[in-house]
């Protein structure tokens, strides 16, 4: 007989969207909209700027202002994100690493502002940095000086503000940057190992606390479609963590023992082609987070289903939300024990996992642990071959996407008839607006008492003291982010990452349909060279702060196996840079990448420097993000080609690239 | 390209006019046979520059993943600094099966792009396996005319330090703490002993001093086994600390590199000759091997032919594109 009366279910997970954008007053404004519909956590999307240290009015940060999150560059921005939101009421999560330090900073003296204790805060701070060095790309300062700033923020909050998770070591953008399962257990295990030993070394930390810091340690991961042996990769997160913990730091407590993990499920594998399939794999992919008492997320955001297309709306976001609401709300699943505890299947897979992700941990340690194989490059290069495995499994149809490489004939999606409407755009004008905002704080605040905070900071940084306290002391003189960040970079310096490309090996089989396709494309650039003299020469250049560098690294893996000569530049480059490359280089052809949505303002302007240098003739090509009337736009502008994620059989954009080199030098 | 006057494109190379500068290193790389003569012109033109003189070309050489492209980018900004301008030629190694490369050392490199001081190219070692590419002597030589400093940086222990020496007047060897390689090397005697030796990710003081003290030992043993002949006996191999994230030990990098250039200052001249020599016969002998050295009469012959001919206005290149041509018309000959 089933029974309809009120049952005992265990409390939801915290339900978030990642959000923001355009300006702090228009972000407060979503934030009040989407806890109105039952949203019970805020997660802060900031901006590329603010997430690498740039006010509004630095040329970097041209076409960035607002584009994919929010842009906060003093208090007074943190208190108009926050207006009439009591900040000892809410759950804050922030997306936020080289720069977390700052930002925590303005969040406490906004907090401090409304007559709230910092005691009381609760909330996160992404604090990753290893991870951005992998895969994000939003790294400022050189290794040593970033970790002393990930330790100076958890000391901080582990006696100060309690509640607060300092850290979320980030295995989500490892996924994103191809990590197997295994590789995303294990790398993300070995940064959590890294950043304790360094808080141990700091010797701020009496041994007695030591079992708080692990305590407060959370997890940010990652759901993929393959979501039974993603169910097993949590438990296996689980019973590694509690080895971890256990083995090498000795806590005894087994509640600061807990694997404490918030999910954003799979981005990468949401397509542009029929998109409204997305809502199938991200509600499949939840399951994998929820679907084990013993290894639940306990917090989740959901992923829109037009990622692919542009910025989500505020309705596609409801719609993620309102999944997370149906399984939790309505279904029964919190009514039950472990649904798993007991299966051969799901145990025997979960073993798998732990094993060989446990191999590949002691080989990052032996390796001299998580900052060293950074700087090495030695994952980095691990999660390029992953990455560009999983390509090449799609394009030779090994891996099944539905609506790309199998069921691709479909009626036309009602969803997307208006392409246009169906996404989100920023007002262009917000860049400008920002800037003159900026220009007034500038003027109304104590410049004396800002050059003091400034000079208190440099201080501070050339000792080993903690950084918090003279950072929240700047956001209460009203520094800048761009300011605080400065001051910084001109102490510690900045760090260009391992990109992983030059010695990343990616395995072709001799012989097949796909061998015969790469012996073609090779044939033809050996032609080439013998008629033009030297090897074609391509750059790829990422303008602009975006620093998801997968698409740039697999173009640039792909066009050496066939045969060009690659220049690859890394992340974050200007346009004056990119064309003093091409310049310098003598390169046949450029290919950009940009995720961020700012390829309006970046693209044209790199075409337009490229014929103020006498290099119109060089063919220029796109890639990322961009919408159909974006790349119309950039192709009356003069771009050759534009490529989106439906492009996604990389021998065609060779063939491409090769035709356009070919064709301008029979034009010459 | 409209046809060009190598005489003009000369004048612009030495005022270190970037187009010009990109143009004449295209042109170097330029593998057609039509392009030679062009080639040979604007070499002899670019020959007396002022800057080649007196300018200053190093060599940074090593073991990859010893930041080398950092290091370069330090010392580049730091020779800036002292109001020098610098080149450089970042060689990367061609890919065996397609005959590609990925040229990755700019994506190490912060520089500023407005800087007309500072010119950096890549290039690709385009199949002389383990050695310096093709162009890499013409390319020193175009940007020796335009730059105060020329840094060649290049991967690999081996073949491409006794290629480096070739071109470079100072070679710096790179390592990092605890590579074991190297010293394996150095005491086995197989590799010809560097000017300078500097062990980079000095970030850790203890590590770094033992590393330095370690080398200074396996050089001790070294000269002991006479390895590195032919060496200069007067110049005692200089032993650094550096590390290039952090900027430290890159001034005294710069200082020794000075002191060691004002060494070289009577036996320059002579120093680069045998090199430009010494890479005609490699680059002639790895594409003909024994019997093409043999059929034009051997070794010390074919040393006396370049020496007479180099001074004569060619190139190695170009030298080594007519040895070739003597070759196949003399294997025609032979029965």
């Amino acid at each position: 007989m089933a029974e309809y009366g009120k049952r005992e279910r265990d409390r939801p997970w915290i339900m978030r969207t990642y959000s923001g954008h355009s300006t702090a007053a228009a972000s407060n404004e979503l934030y009040r909209t989407n806890l109105a519909k039952g949203q019970t956590g805020l997660s802060v999307a900031f901006d590329l700027p603010t997430q690498t240290g740039y006010d509004a009015d630095d040329p970097l940060a041209r076409g960035e202002v607002g584009k994919v999150g929010v842009p906060v560059s003093h208090i007074g921005d943190m208190r108009a994100l926050f207006d009439g939101l009591p900040l000892d009421q809410m759950n804050t999560s922030m997306t936020i690493n080289a720069t977390a330090v700052w930002l925590l900073s303005l969040y406490v003296a906004a907090a401090q502002d409304q007559g709230v204790d910092p005691s009381v805060l609760r909330g996160t701070t992404q604090n990753d940095i290893i991870k951005e060095y992998l895969s994000r790309g939003t790294h400022i300062f050189p290794p040593a000086a970033s970790m002393r700033l990930t330790t100076d923020l958890i000391t901080y909050t582990v006696s100060e503000v309690p509640k607060w998770n300092p850290i979320n070591i980030c295995s989500y953008h490892l996924q994103e940057a191809g990590a197997t399962p295994t590789q995303e257990l294990a790398y993300a295990l070995v940064t959590a190992i890294g950043v304790l030993d360094a808080v141990k070394a700091t010797g701020r930390v009496p041994e007695s606390d030591f079992g708080k810091v692990v305590g407060r340690m959370s997890f940010f991961v990652n759901a993929g479609i393959r979501f039974v042996e993603e169910l097993c990769k949590m438990r296996a997160f689980v019973e590694l963590w509690d080895r971890v913990t256990r083995e090498r730091y000795g806590v005894t407590d087994p509640k600061q023992r807990r694997f404490r993990y918030g999910v954003q499920v799979n981005s990468l594998g949401l397509t542009e082609q029929q998109p409204e399939n997305n809502v199938i794999r991200i509600v499949l992919e939840m399951l994998a987070v929820t679907l084990s008492k013993d290894a639940r997320a306990r917090a989740i955001q959901l992923p829109a289903w037009n990622e692919a297309l542009g910025l989500p709306r505020p309705w596609d976001q409801q719609w993620s939300l309102r999944a997370q609401q149906i399984l939790a709300d309505e279904s029964d699943l919190l009514e039950y024990a472990d649904l798993f505890k007991g299966s051969e299947v799901v145990e025997a897979q979960t073993q798998r996992l732990v094993d060989s992700a446990w191999a590949e941990v002691q080989e990052v340690l032996k390796r001299g642990g998580a900052v060293e194989a950074v700087e090495s490059g030695y994952i980095k290069q691990r999660l390029v071959e992953s990455n560009a495995a999983r390509l090449r499994a799609i394009e030779n149809g090994d891996r099944v996407v539905v609506g790309v490489n199998k069921y691709v004939e479909g009626a036309p999606s009602p969803l997307t008839e208006n392409l246009d409407e169906a996404i989100l755009t920023v007002d262009p004008e917000v860049d400008a607006s920002q800037r003159a905002a900026l220009a007034r704080w500038k003027e109304e605040r104590d410049n004396a008492a800002v050059e003091q905070a400034l000079a208190e900071l440099q201080r501070v940084a050339k000792t080993d003291e903690n950084m918090m306290t003279a950072s929240i002391a700047a956001a209460h003189a009203g520094v800048t982010t761009g300011e605080w960040a400065n001051t910084l970079r001109e102490v510690w310096g900045e760090y260009r990452a391992p990109t992983g490309v030059a010695g990343a090996t990616v395995k072709t089989s001799g012989s097949g349909p796909a061998a015969e396709t790469i012996a073609r494309l090779r044939k033809r650039l050996d032609e080439l060279e013998v008629r033009m003299g030297r090897r074609p020469k391509l750059l790829v250049g990422k303008p602009g702060l975006d620093g998801h560098s997968n698409g740039a690294e697999q173009i640039a893996i792909k066009a050496r196996d066939v045969g060009f000569d690659v220049v690859y530049e890394g992340i974050r480059v200007s346009p004056e840079q990119i064309v003093a490359s091409a310049l310098e280089e003598g390169v046949h052809l450029i290919g950009l990448s940009i995720l961020s949505g700012s390829h309006l303002a970046l693209v044209p302007e790199v075409v337009r420097r490229l014929r103020d240098a006498g290099l119109g003739d060089v063919p220029v090509v796109a890639g990322g993000i961009i919408p159909e009337a974006d790349a119309e736009r950039l192709r009356r502008d003069g771009v050759a080609a534009v490529y989106t994620p439906k492009d996604f059989e990389l021998d065609n954009i060779m063939s491409d690239l090769i035709d356009l080199v070919d064709r301008q030098h029979a034009a010459e | 390209m409209p046809p060009s006057d190598p005489h003009d494109d000369a004048q612009q190379v030495m005022a270190a006019n970037k187009a010009a500068v990109s143009r004449a290193l295209n042109l170097v790389e330029d593998r057609r046979p039509e392009a030679q003569t062009g080639v040979t012109k604007l070499l002899a033109e670019l020959k007396d520059a002022p800057k080649a003189a007196g300018g200053h070309r190093v060599g940074l050489t090593g073991p990859p993943g010893v930041g080398k492209s950092t290091l370069t980018s330090a010392l580049a900004r730091s020779v800036r600094q002292r109001g020098r301008t610098v080149g450089v030629v970042a060689i990367d190694p061609s890919s065996i099966r397609s005959g590609g490369s990925l040229l990755g050392d700019r994506a190490r490199m912060s520089f500023d792009p407005s800087d007309e001081g500072l010119f950096v190219r890549s290039l690709a070692t385009a199949g002389v396996v383990g050695g310096l590419a093709y162009a890499a002597n013409s390319a020193v030589r175009v940007l020796a005319a335009a730059y105060d400093m020329v840094v060649i940086e290049t991967t690999g222990v081996g073949q491409s330090e006794i290629d480096i020496v070739h071109v470079a007047d100072t070679v710096v060897l790179v390592i990092q703490p605890g590579s074991g390689d190297v010293l394996q090397f150095l005491k086995a005697g197989i590799m010809e002993i560097p000017d300078i030796l500097v062990v980079n990710k000095a970030d850790h003081d203890e590590l770094a001093q033992r590393a330095v003290s370690d080398l200074r030992g396996a050089l001790q043993t070294a000269h002991a086994v006479g390895a590195g002949s032919g060496q200069d006996v007067n110049w005692e191999t200089p032993i650094l600390a550096t590390s290039a994230t952090q900027g430290t030990g890159i001034e005294e990098l710069i200082d020794t590199l000075d002191e060691h250039r004002q060494h070289l200052d009577a036996t320059l001249a002579g120093r680069r000759r045998q090199g430009e020599v010494q890479w005609t016969l490699d680059l002639f002998s790895r594409k003909h091997g024994e019997h093409g050295v043999s059929t034009l009469g051997g070794l010390a012959q074919l040393k006396a032919r370049a020496e007479r001919d180099l001074d004569g206005g060619q190139t190695p290149l170009s030298l080594c594109e007519r040895l070739s041509r003597e070759y196949v018309t003399a294997l025609g000959k032979t029965p």
